[in-house]
């Protein structure tokens, strides 16, 4: 008996729990450091946003200061920043790139795995494991044939290069012809059928409903991926209007730091370009972390 | 429209790589030549150059990527085994998730150019890191002169290297722990409930049942990661001083194709070599392509299609026996 209260006693258990709140303890802290990792450099952004030019160059500072209107002057008024960063057509080319970009991956994805999951056709499964393959494919293989594709086709300077490949969004179809196949029942087809829906008239009024989860997700993850795109921006963008650029493009256009010497605008420029990104993110953080956890992206 | 946007521009690779570098002879069919000057480059003094160039960035992507990737799958890791022990109390976890993926979705280009500042070198205006250093003691300060002894963050090789790496991690690390949380949330809850019975130590648990259920997630994110990191351009690209020139400790093979068939980003248009660095690199990814898919296949399904066979050979033999009759 003795020996089973040695076991069992009550001494034990204490100190059992007390191990796990040490644990718990140190690892909340361990959070915490990183969490402050993370989001250090954008503070100090934000910060900097703040500060004058002057007071940035000598000394570091966690306390934010009140040149932000001065900042924001500079950058949208002097010839010098304004020639190169114009955040207003930055915003604009961005918008339409990934708004136009995002509603077409999402639809003709959404309507690709629609007949690729109710319709059976002969190259099904060859149009399907083609779809996986190209998914593998990275952007910079095929760039250069895109690239000369293009010229030869004289799209280059043109928003078309950047706005109708999405229709062709390999990775999202795969994504929602997995959703399909777990919550899309053929039987609802079949039952529109005989009620006399036309095909396309079922895709719009029933499918397209019932995927909105899937679609929100990808549409999310789409709106990002496009809207953070520098690199086929600035490869399709051959000559480089400045009345084209995106807001990434800009952005490494002021990377150029021996001509600009105002660090209160350059911090400035940067937060135009990543807080709105971070408030979007912050008011959809939980579809995103969800969509993440079901594997649906792939950079 | 597949065959349009993704298949033909792939096509059309295949078809540069194997035509002539100048203007003048961009018809021109050269057969295997870009490839062998990408390769060997023992042709002339200029193939012998680009030769260099590209076994450079080559190494450049591998160094950069293991770099990132040992930590951040340690990382990663360790964190979704912490996050999804239901021992452990830690408050507020949802926003440590959120806080810790938030790096991911930020424009990589502004990444790359935040960090430039912060990193600044000049020695009389140094950027933010080496002001923090200075403060703490590492960086020495001359007051007379009002000059730092900076490190060179930018322009030193392993430095501006170890920044990269500290990036992309920083950027990533969010992203795999996610995946890989939901990878030990899909392994079956009693086996934990058995082994805390059993009395099995965290340490024991990790490695007798997270580990091993977790290693077929832990391969495609390597092999993700790995394609991930043959693809790594805008970080690389954007993260140096002189505008037109990519400094050589951080040019990638990304960044190789780049510059050989944009005309902006410094050097002539040569889209023969482009292309043929382009298809190397689409068997790269091919075969790691088909481990990931070799990894993560329905072993369930295979099982019983070799069932089926199987079954079919027994029939088979069957069917002999009663002298080949098929009945």
């Amino acid at each position: 008996m003795s020996n089973m209260r040695s076991v069992y006693g009550t001494s034990k258990k204490d100190n059992y729990s007390l191990k796990i709140k040490m644990k718990s303890g140190i690892l909340f802290l361990w959070f915490v450091i990183l969490t402050f990792i993370c989001l250090l450099p954008i503070y100090i952004l934000v910060v900097n946003a703040t500060r004058e030019s002057t007071a940035i160059a000598n000394s570091t500072s966690f306390i934010p200061s009140h040149y932000f209107g001065q900042n924001l002057n500079t950058l949208l008024k002097n010839v010098t920043y304004s020639s190169v960063f114009n955040v207003w057509i930055g915003y604009r080319n961005s918008a339409i790139i990934t708004g136009f970009s995002t509603i077409f991956t999402v639809f003709f994805s959404a309507l690709t795995a629609y007949g690729l999951h109710v319709y059976d056709f002969k190259i099904k499964e060859a149009a399907y494991t083609i779809i996986l393959l190209v998914m593998m494919v990275p952007v910079q293989v095929t760039s250069a044939g895109f690239v000369d594709f293009m010229l030869k086709l004289k799209l280059t300077d043109s928003y078309i290069p950047l706005i109708f490949p999405s229709i062709a969004a390999p990775a999202v179809v795969y994504f929602m012809r997995s959703y399909m196949k777990s919550s899309f029942p053929l039987d609802i087809v079949e039952a529109a059928r005989i009620d006399g829906s036309g095909e396309f008239r079922t895709f719009l009024t029933i499918a397209i409903p019932m995927m909105k989860p899937a679609i929100a997700v990808q549409a999310i993850f789409a709106f990002i991926a496009s809207w953070n795109n520098y690199y086929t921006p600035s490869m399709i963008l051959l000559s480089s209007k400045f009345k084209q650029k995106t807001l990434p493009m800009m952005i490494s256009g002021i990377q150029a730091s021996d001509k600009f010497k105002d660090y209160g605008a350059i911090y400035m420029a940067l937060a135009l370009a990543i807080v709105p990104i971070v408030i979007v993110y912050i008011l959809l953080s939980k579809f995103i972390i969800a969509g993440v956890a079901l594997g649906g992206v792939k950079e | 429209m597949y065959f349009f946007f993704q298949l033909y521009p792939l096509i059309n690779t295949f078809i540069v790589a194997f035509h002539g570098n100048k203007e003048a002879d961009e018809h021109l069919v050269v057969g295997l030549q870009n490839f062998q000057d990408l390769l060997f480059g023992d042709r002339n003094r200029a193939t012998r150059k680009i030769h260099e160039n590209f076994v450079l960035s080559f190494k450049n992507t591998f160094i950069l990527w293991i770099g990132n990737f040992i930590p951040q799958i340690a990382l990663s890791l360790s964190l979704a085994v912490w996050f999804t022990d239901s021992k452990l109390k830690i408050p507020g976890k949802g926003f440590f998730k959120v806080v810790m993926y938030l790096p991911n979705i930020i424009t990589a280009a502004s990444v790359a150019v935040l960090f430039l500042q912060l990193c600044g070198e000049a020695e009389s205006i140094p950027g933010t890191l080496n002001m923090l250093l200075s403060k703490v003691g590492i960086v020495p300060y001359d007051p007379a002169s009002r000059k730092y002894e900076t490190i060179q963050f930018v322009s030193g090789m392993w430095e501006s290297r170890i920044v990269v790496m500290f990036i992309q991690t920083w950027m990533w690390f969010g992203n795999t722990m996610i995946m890989l949380m939901s990878g030990i949330m899909g392994i079956n809850p009693s086996l934990f409930e058995a082994a805390s019975i059993d009395g099995a130590n965290s340490g024991q648990v990790f490695r007798k049942i997270t580990f091993p259920l977790l290693a077929p997630i832990m391969a495609y994110t390597l092999v993700t990661s790995m394609i991930g990191g043959l693809q790594m351009f805008d970080i690389p690209y954007l993260y140096k001083r002189d505008v037109s020139n990519v400094s050589d400790n951080l040019k990638t093979v990304a960044v190789f194709i780049y510059e050989k068939f944009h005309p902006s980003a410094g050097g002539q248009k040569q889209f023969g070599y482009s292309g043929a660095a382009s298809v190397l690199l689409f068997f790269i990814t091919l075969v790691l392509g088909c481990i990931a898919f070799y990894i993560t296949r329905d072993k369930d399904e295979i099982a019983r299609k070799k069932q089926i066979k199987k079954n079919a050979k027994q029939a088979q033999l069957a069917n002999k026996q009663f002298g080949g009759l098929s009945l």
